[in-house]
């Protein structure tokens, strides 16, 4: 079994995959910017800003199921938030007893908590949306132009491309672990707890040592194709016109919805 | 195999702008300076080592083993990695792990990055080497040193993180700090308990294999003082503040209340217009569903366009 399924990214002709990623990632990262702002409880502000999200995807040409499914993997957080309606202070809504314990669900702190969670839905979309329709090789270009360090950028880059090499390591040790660990009805298996994880420590301490000697042949190879410390890479291509005209009109859309969603919270 | 970190890993719309923001610019500056120091000290070695390392570490927080009921045990390793890279390489295979995976695989927001680096990149890093050292040292050179400061280092990196990330989530109003504080630092006293587990099996593991890796980084640690104090400040920081924050909420309530009136104050920033009222729109429901039906029509249009435009390519 390999892995690289992993990696989210759909080759699809669309109008999406086809955006500079400069400009992509400028602009999911603004969306997310807004999202933040977008001041609490402005319904109106998240549905619009939910709204151009799924045009996005829409257009990207990827299954909304697709987008909806891998959301789904932040739900879980949503249990920090959960206390929010009976700590924050504000009109009562509803009243319960539990055991002389009184539990006051507030409107002010549901307010908050359904804020939380439909930020929390859009803009891990948004990120999604950029890894969907980003191949990770123009995200390391789009991160050199947004002045990250040519250093970090070689890690990230050496690291995305032996990610999947490790994975499948992982998974073959994985694999060998359940092939010596049988288990037959009426006996317990594999020993302590500490003894299991003493032995998982052990898959990790060797997959850590195939990382030293791999790293090793691979800045051997480097050397022999001239590496000599200094970390090179490709210029950046040429910024088009149109792409200032795409962040401009974009980053333009986020401040005209902050406005729109600043002014419903100033009137509500 | 996402879904089992996401303890840690803030997603966006948890923290208030501010503190996500503040968080960016502390995690940006550490990051520098430890660019900095591993393009000054460390050989030319260093950059493949931390790429090809950084893999192994995202792979490795694959492995897991069975606890009970469906829950399982498995690594995050800022522990190891400190041990075997020093402390600065170490920031930075964190700081590539941590950032591929909310790039990439959305374990963690974009926003939030700067929280998510500060608390596994930096706090972890530096509470797992001010611990691992000076057990280290205390030791002697003796072996014990390596297995009880391993475990130790992998146990209070994880659960100082996990405080801080608590307190993040109670500074920005989101989760109030005596219930975010025990429940956090509840469950990760746990989880650290399966990472002290495996951090030690690993570096046993390297110790009858390769013990020259764990015995060489001797010259590393001299450089590694500054690291040492930030990571005593932080464990000794947090330890106490999280207890006091969790014993008086209406303390961090206050900061997150003045808080509240920071983001409150920012509103007339970029309300142009405040006392004009738009035509028509005069309450919230009203705007509510005239962006419910501007949103529906543009998605409507958008998905019209995108199906009229493949109708097109797949005939002609």
């Amino acid at each position: 079994m390999h892995i690289h399924f992993l990696d989210p990214y759909h080759p699809l002709p669309s109008l999406i995959h086809s955006l500079d990623a400069r400009v992509k990632l400028i602009l999911v990262v603004g969306f997310i910017l807004t999202t933040s702002l977008m001041p609490v409880g402005v319904w109106a502000g998240y549905l619009i800003l939910y709204a151009l999200l799924i045009s996005a995807e829409i257009l990207s040409e990827v299954s909304l199921r697709y987008y909806f499914s891998r959301a789904l993997f932040s739900i879980p957080f949503i249990l920090a938030a959960l206390p929010l309606p009976f700590t924050t202070h504000g009109r009562v809504l509803a009243q319960f007893q539990l055991d002389g314990l009184t539990l006051v669900i507030s409107a002010e702190g549901l307010a908050r908590l359904i804020s939380v969670a439909l930020k929390s839905w859009i803009s891990v979309q948004a990120a999604i949306l950029l890894a969907v329709s980003t191949t990770f090789p123009d995200i390391l270009l789009a991160m050199r132009a947004v002045g990250v360090p040519r250093l970090l950028v070689a890690v990230f880059g050496l690291m995305w491309r032996y990610l999947f090499v490790f994975a499948d390591e992982a998974l073959r040790l994985m694999r060998a672990r359940a092939a010596r660990s049988s288990e037959v009805d009426g006996y317990r298996s594999g020993r302590s707890l500490t003894w299991r994880a003493k032995l998982t420590g052990g898959m990790a301490g060797s997959l850590f040592l195939r990382g030293f000697e791999r790293a090793d042949r691979v800045y051997l190879a480097m050397v022999a194709r001239g590496y000599d410390g200094e970390v090179r890479s490709l210029p950046l291509p040429a910024w088009k016109k149109t792409n200032t005209v795409v962040v401009v009109l974009g980053l333009f859309l986020y401040l005209l919805i902050l406005i729109m969603g600043s002014f419903i919270h100033s009137i509500g | 195999m996402l879904a089992s970190h996401v303890a840690m890993h803030i997603p966006d719309g948890f923290l208030s702008t501010a503190v996500a923001v503040v968080f960016w610019v502390i995690s940006v500056i550490v990051i520098g300076y430890a660019l900095k120091r591993v393009s000054q000290e460390l050989g030319e070695r260093q950059v493949p080592l931390m790429g090809v390392l950084a893999a192994a570490i995202f792979a490795g927080q694959m492995l897991n083993f069975t606890v009970a009921g469906g829950t399982s045990g498995h690594l995050l390793g800022a522990a190891i990695a400190t041990i075997l890279l020093g402390p600065w390489p170490a920031i930075l295979v964190l700081t590539s792990v941590v950032s591929i995976q909310a790039l990439i695989f959305q374990d963690g927001g974009l926003l939030a990055l700067g929280a998510n680096l500060f608390n596994m990149a930096v706090v972890g890093v530096a509470v797992s080497y001010m611990v691992y050292r000076t057990i280290y040292r205390l030791a002697g050179g003796k072996n014990w040193g390596i297995f009880v400061g391993g475990f130790v280092a992998a146990w209070l990196s994880i659960e100082i993180a996990a405080l801080s990330c608590a307190l993040q989530l109670a500074i920005s109003g989101t989760s109030p700090a005596n219930i975010s504080v025990p429940a956090m630092g509840g469950i990760h006293a746990l989880i650290g308990i399966g990472e002290g587990l495996i951090t030690v099996g690993a570096l046993a593991f390297i110790y009858s294999t390769r013990r020259d890796l764990l015995t060489h980084g001797e010259s590393a640690a001299t450089q590694g003082k500054l690291v040492w104090v930030v990571g005593l400040l932080l464990a000794i920081g947090l330890a106490i503040l999280s207890p006091l924050a969790s014993a008086y909420p209406d303390g961090l309530e206050w900061v997150a209340e003045q808080h509240g009136f920071l983001e409150a104050a920012k509103g007339p920033f970029y309300t142009i217009i405040p006392d004009y009222v738009f035509p028509g729109i005069s309450n919230q429901a009203l705007a509510t569903i005239i962006a419910g039906i501007f949103g529906t029509l543009l998605v409507f249009a958008v998905a019209l366009g995108v199906g009229y435009w493949r109708h097109r390519r797949t005939h002609a």
